[in-house]
């Protein structure tokens, strides 16, 4: 729970309620007693967002917070949006003596903390008229497992990540006998995270093909063979090393067909495991989603589950644009019942991994498994946040994604990426220029700090965005 | 006491002194110590009988190598039958020596023709027939009038952008004619005479270089990246070096398709350089793919000369290094080419290797229109070679003198292509441009929606500007 948090997370949220129908005041500085007048400097969040002593926070849109659970019994009956933006709603003036006796009293409220711009926001209403919705359904239970991702058929197979890849290849392999393999120790050795095991012995040398150590060479080899009409699999061992690939990539895999007028067309899939590990080191933990994402002419998509690690695999195969399809290093191990019938995934679709009223939270890849985690302990705190699996990094599913910003209002970005130019800064661009109208507050973005990753593994671990920091940043937003 | 090696050469011992590890020949056995240094020579030399005394610290075996054959010495055959390491079993030897940097020899070069058109007494080559011999010189002829058209239209504003082939028609025309059509070309950018050969029409390079809606680019590259897929030559790619790979991979595909084809790729002696050619190289030969590597080393990248670009023997030692056959060729001589290019791809479908063929020649003209050559290298070495060593008259000679071309037919011809080329410019330019909707296609295989989205913007632009809107692109 965040009143646990380790001095390491930037703040804090103490929630006392030791009074029951009594007003509770959210202190919102770091562990340090409010009445203390030695407030705190601001704390800057790795998020950016900029605290300073409550009362003098000054949002763009007023957020809306309260405690669900304790405002459950308080607004039950409470209909209209006037009637509770009115009850609701004080200036920063009251504000002011509140707080220096509440945390002595403790008492319990709810805060809307507004700039000017809230009088004549129309988005109070809304915030009011939501609350009903908010309140019935805060407490609900919601199905925490991704039953988007499961099929309903339960005569499925269960398996685990890198076998449900495997068997998307081999599908593939066995469907179109143009599909071939091309990459550093594929072959008999099965590939480094065993992906292509058994390929190999089944296909023949020349299919499952083992190459020399240049990365641009093979990823040039797989183009020129595309060019040729056939589909070749080029997989990095580590995504980091396909950097060495760039130039191909960049000037030929995205290019060729439209320098050419169409007339060759470059059907690669591009995969290999990236992301942060265990104990890797900096060079083996690159997120290249980030430098790839700017290139015309690739696609990409992100699997976080055996099921669409196996879907995704099979379209990107069968799809003709070049696709990079950037699987985890820790999560080859994930295992999944699987149906047994084939399928194949929309690579443009994301994935409606838990829905929700309260906030939208995007993630992709790893960070999914974050955001669930903290989403439990939103859940038992009376949250109800929507997680959506991105899983096409280009380009964005904004369908779907836009009809969930226009559901909750309120967008949190997790992603794995440094914070400089990754998948959620360009997300937030996205949402921000098409939604801008149905954000209640600024965006808020969760990544990776702009530092190489440290091989100590507990720095390792606080460089990647933790559960603890996801919930922190919902409250933080629905407040 | 020192311990001797076996395999003594007469009075002349082979010792290994525990001087540096690093210099560690594979014979295996304890390290020893000259017991006196008098006469007695530290490392033992082929040629030489000066000994080093011991304790000088000098080398003797540090002297360059006459020839690499001299390594392995006679009397340790008998005495050992070599030792066997990760890639197969090596002869030892106790002289330690290194591998000279270079041979005293350069590797030589294969060449039918003198410079003045008469063929070599001792050399074999592959009868031409007449026709063959009249279609290439006029391909020669063409590329070279083509080139001289175009270039001065670029140089009047009409087109953007040029690179000329002066020197190197015989590399181009040659090398296609020794191919068949299915056999796949992946080009660099100076093998315009080879989609000549194949068939591409004066119109047809024209309307790329203008990038009219007729060019089979749509317009999107620049002049000279011309690409057919129906004439089999893949769509040039301005970074270089990067068709190397690609051309590996191709010939990959056709041999798991078991075609009766090669691959054949042309760069220039810049791109050796680029590690794209390294390891395409090492792929080739591992994977054992038929591929044929035509470097035309033409003495100069943009403005550096091949003395700065590599310190070997040229490009053709290259080739060894890798596990490669290789040949050198006068580049200038077509009827060379014409013959090691035919064998070389005899070889590569048969045999399922990889060739590399090093064309020796010389980029007459400046890199493209925009560089000056004069900059950096003396403008009588240019006149040198497009005069005295030009690969069109040298061919010209011979055909002539074998009664299959005269003067009055060159005048016709050379009058005739250029107006061709003169008439397919004006031709061209009345085309009108690709449409705007051809900037957006094809970056997918179908349009997205985020392009689309894009598109429309730029048209709402059009519409609110439609004076600084290009007259010549269609919407």
């Amino acid at each position: 729970s965040p009143n646990s948090l380790p001095h390491s997370t930037p703040f804090s949220i103490k929630s006392t309620n030791t009074h029951k129908n009594q007003k509770t005041f959210l202190n919102l500085s770091a562990p340090l007693p409010l009445l203390n007048k030695s407030i705190p400097k601001s704390y800057k969040l790795t998020f950016g967002f900029h605290f300073e002593f409550p009362h003098l926070l000054i949002f763009h849109n007023p957020p809306f917070f309260f405690n669900f659970k304790k405002m459950a019994s308080i607004f039950q009956g409470v209909g209209t949006a006037t009637t509770l933006s009115s009850s609701a709603s004080f200036d920063s003036n009251k504000f002011h003596p509140s707080s220096r006796r509440s945390l002595s009293e403790r008492k319990v409220s709810f805060l809307v903390v507004r700039s000017d711009a809230a009088k004549m926001n129309p988005g109070l209403n809304k915030i009011g008229g939501r609350a009903d919705q908010l309140v019935t359904n805060a407490v609900a239970t919601k199905p925490d497992t991704s039953a988007a991702s499961t099929a309903a058929s339960k005569s499925g197979h269960e398996l685990l990540l890198f076998e449900a890849l495997r068997e998307g290849l081999e599908e593939e392999m066995e469907r179109d006998s143009r599909v071939c393999i091309i990459g550093e120790d594929v072959g008999h050795y099965g590939g480094s995270y065993k992906v292509s095991k058994g390929l190999a012995p089944k296909y023949g040398d020349l299919r499952v093909l083992d190459t020399p150590i240049a990365e641009n060479a093979f990823t040039g080899m797989g183009i020129g063979a595309a060019m040729m009409g056939l589909r070749p699999i080029i997989e990095g061992m580590n995504m980091g090393f396909l950097l060495l690939a760039f130039n191909q990539i960049s000037n030929n895999c995205g290019m060729l067909h439209y320098t050419s007028g169409g007339q060759f067309k470059i059907p690669v899939v591009i995969r290999g495991p990236g992301g942060v590990g265990r104990q890797l080191g900096a060079e083996h933990s690159q997120r290249l989603e980030s430098y790839f994402q700017s290139i015309p002419g690739i696609q990409m998509v992100a699997c976080s589950t055996p099921y669409n690690a196996k879907g995704l695999m099979k379209a990107a195969i069968r799809s003709d644009n070049p696709v990079i399809l950037f699987e985890h290093v820790l999560l080859y191990n994930l295992k999944e019942t699987i149906p047994d019938e084939e399928y194949v995934l929309n690579l443009e679709e994301a994935e409606m991994v838990r829905p929700g009223e309260h906030v939208t939270i995007l993630t992709y890849s790893r960070m999914r498994y974050h955001v669930m985690q903290a989403a439990k302990t939103l859940v038992n705190k009376g949250y109800d946040p929507e997680v959506i699996d991105i899983r096409s990094l280009k380009p964005f599913d904004l369908h779907m994604i836009g009809n969930s910003v226009k559901k909750t209002h309120r967008v949190l970005i997790v992603e794995e990426c440094m914070r400089t130019g990754g998948i959620g800064a360009s997300l937030t661009a996205a949402i921000n220029e098409n939604f801008q109208d149905f954000l209640d507050a600024p965006i808020v973005c969760l990544s990776s700090q702009d530092v190489p990753t440290p091989y100590a593994g507990t720095l390792e671990e606080w460089t990647v965005v933790q559960p603890p920091q996801i919930v922190a940043a919902v409250e933080q937003l629905c407040r | 006491m020192a311990i001797w090696l076996a395999g003594r050469r007469g009075a002349s011992y082979c010792v290994k002194a525990l001087i540096s590890t690093t210099f560690r020949s594979s014979r295996s056995y304890t390290t020893a110590f000259a017991s006196n240094g008098n006469s007695d020579s530290l490392f033992f030399c082929g040629n030489s009988s000066s000994a080093a005394v011991f304790g000088s610290q000098r080398f003797e075996s540090t002297k360059a190598r006459q020839q690499l054959d001299l390594l392995s010495s006679d009397d340790d055959e008998e005495q050992n039958q070599g030792v066997d390491f990760p890639g197969g079993r090596v002869a030892f030897t106790s002289e330690m020596s290194f591998l000279p940097e270079s041979s005293e020899k350069r590797v030589q070069c294969y060449r039918v023709l003198d410079d003045n058109g008469y063929p070599l007494s001792s050399t074999q080559f592959k009868h031409v027939s007449k026709e063959l011999a009249v279609k290439m010189y006029r391909g020669m002829v063409t590329l070279q009038t083509m080139d001289t058209t175009l270039y001065e239209a670029q140089r009047q504003g009409r087109l953007s952008f040029y690179v000329t082939s002066y020197g190197e028609e015989a590399i181009n025309l040659a090398s296609a004619a020794a191919l068949g059509f299915d056999d796949l070309i992946l080009p660099q950018y100076r093998e315009a005479g080879v989609l000549l050969w194949r068939g591409f029409t004066l119109q047809e390079f024209v309307n790329q270089c203008l990038g009219n809606k007729n060019d089979y680019g749509k317009g999107r590259q620049m002049p000279i990246h011309y690409g057919s897929n129906k004439h089999n030559y893949f769509t040039v790619s301005s970074p270089i070096a990067t068709q190397l790979p690609q051309a590996v991979g191709v010939a990959y595909s056709l041999k798991m398709d078991k075609k009766d084809a090669c691959v054949v790729t042309y760069f220039g002696d810049g791109s050796t350089s680029e590690g794209d050619f390294h390891a395409s190289l090492n792929f080739a030969a591992v994977m054992e793919v038929p591929v044929v590597f035509i470097c035309r080393n033409n003495g100069w990248a943009i403005s550096t000369p091949i003395t700065e670009q590599f310190r070997s023997d040229g490009i053709v030692v290259k080739g060894q290094a890798y596990g490669i056959r290789s040949i050198r060729v006068d580049g200038n001589d077509a009827l060379a080419i014409y013959n090691a290019v035919g064998v070389a791809r005899e070889m590569a479908i048969k045999e399922q290797r990889p060739i590399l063929i090093e064309a020796l020649t010389y980029r007459v003209g400046h890199h493209s229109t925009s560089d000056d050559s004069t900059k950096y290298r003396p403008v009588d070495e240019i006149e040198h070679w497009k005069t005295a060593r030009n690969p069109v008259s040298i061919f010209r000679k011979w055909v002539q003198r074998k009664g299959w071309w005269s003067d009055e037919e060159e005048s016709e011809f050379r009058a005739n292509v250029r107006k061709q080329v003169m008439d397919a410019i004006q031709v061209g330019e009345k085309i009108e441009k690709p449409p705007l909707a051809d900037m957006f296609s094809d970056v997918y295989e179908e349009v997205p929606s985020n392009l689309m989205e894009q598109e429309r913007l730029v048209r709402d632009t059009v519409k609110r500007h439609p004076q600084d809107y290009p007259t010549n692109i269609p919407l």
